[in-house]
């Protein structure tokens, strides 16, 4: 039995509200660091769709989410039917990345 | 479509960023593993293999990309030719939302509507109009968010004091218009109809409509294509007789 990754990563892909080099950035530190993590192109694409991966996420309670303010994410999850549970979520509209990633690393 | 990213420390660190980017840029779902268990079940597996696959890789029954033969992932991939709907649509935040229905009462684009409690919800998100945030600047509870908006507390960021008495200064649209935009605008249009047959000044008409639309536009952030789109006025009449 494989283990799910602890890390969601969001690449809001579709607009500029992230700045560029931040999640640029905290894509290049994850990818780099060989870690297992999960990334999407989206997450409100996910939330208009109710897409059932959000569910799978949201059961994951040890699951960092990198995305943008808490408060967005947490009422994205429950609008697809996935509330979130204890989660936490690092917000690259507001920290830096070296800052995310340490969160994320637990360093 | 999710795409299984098999890492290895063979792997060329910018060629695997690479590749994650426009994976993620074209929309497809990534998730990166140095597990071979994770690999089962995959639609798709990249990773750099210089042709010499693991034996748990060797045995997937789905497409692999080898990116020591394939730099550039996307030629391996079905790419849609449809432009991507930027995903824009109002999120509610129920910790706040006292079900006023102001919002819904404001979206000429049916957004927004009712579920079987009665409970206001957003039903069909894809109706919403890229970059418009009206409906949540006319909420007086700052429980709208747009997370792909500029500035808080509407893209999601924490409702402070100040915010609130911004709220509170707001002008209530819906009792400005009577509770109902539907009846206040065929309301209105009977007035106008009643005092243009008197006064037979379109031109004033339009020029006053035009004001107001304006001022609208800026105190909402209403963007240009919004106001273009707006239904016309036979449609909203049609709405209202329903």
């Amino acid at each position: 039995m494989s283990e799910k990754p602890k890390i969601l990563y969001c690449h809001c892909a579709y607009s500029r509200a992230v700045p560029k080099e931040v999640k640029m950035e905290v894509l290049r530190k994850l990818s780099d660091s060989g870690v297992n993590f999960e990334a999407v192109p989206d997450i409100c694409k996910l939330s208009a769709e109710k897409s059932p991966v959000l569910k799978d996420f949201a059961q994951q309670e040890d699951l960092h989410i990198i995305a943008c303010y808490p408060r967005a994410v947490k009422w994205l999850f429950k609008s697809a039917q996935a509330p979130l549970q204890q989660q936490k979520i690092a917000n690259m509209r507001a920290q830096q990345a070296q800052e995310i990633i340490d969160q994320v690393m637990e360093k | 479509m999710t795409v299984t990213f098999y890492q290895n420390e063979a792997n060329d660190l910018d060629k695997k960023y690479s590749a994650l980017c426009d994976l993620l840029q074209h929309g497809h779902h990534v998730t990166c593993t140095s597990q071979t268990q994770a690999l089962q079940g995959s639609s798709i597996v990249v990773g750099e293999f210089a042709g010499d696959f693991p034996q748990d890789v060797e045995q997937l029954s789905c497409p692999i990309v080898d990116l020591s033969e394939t730099p550039q992932v996307m030629s391996k991939l079905e790419q849609s030719t449809e432009k991507p709907w930027k995903p824009w649509f109002p999120v509610i935040d129920y910790d706040r939302c006292t079900n006023c229905m102001q919002c819904m009462n404001f979206c000429l684009f049916g957004v927004y509507g009712l579920s079987n409690e009665q409970k206001l919800q957003v039903q069909t998100p894809q109706n919403c109009k890229t970059e418009c945030p009206a409906c949540s600047r006319v909420c007086p509870e700052a429980a709208i968010m747009f997370p792909k908006y500029k500035a808080g507390p509407i893209n999601g960021d924490e409702v402070s004091e100040e915010d609130l008495n911004k709220e509170k200064m707001k002008v209530d649209i819906s009792s400005l218009l009577g509770g109902n935009i539907y009846d206040a605008l065929r309301q209105r249009s009977e007035r106008a109809q009643s005092r243009f047959a008197k006064e037979r000044d379109e031109d004033r008409a339009l020029k006053e409509r035009k004001r107001c639309l304006k001022k609208l536009q800026k105190d909402l952030d209403i963007p240009d294509e919004v106001l273009n789109s707006l239904p016309i006025p036979k449609h909203l009449l049609d709405d209202s007789s329903e």
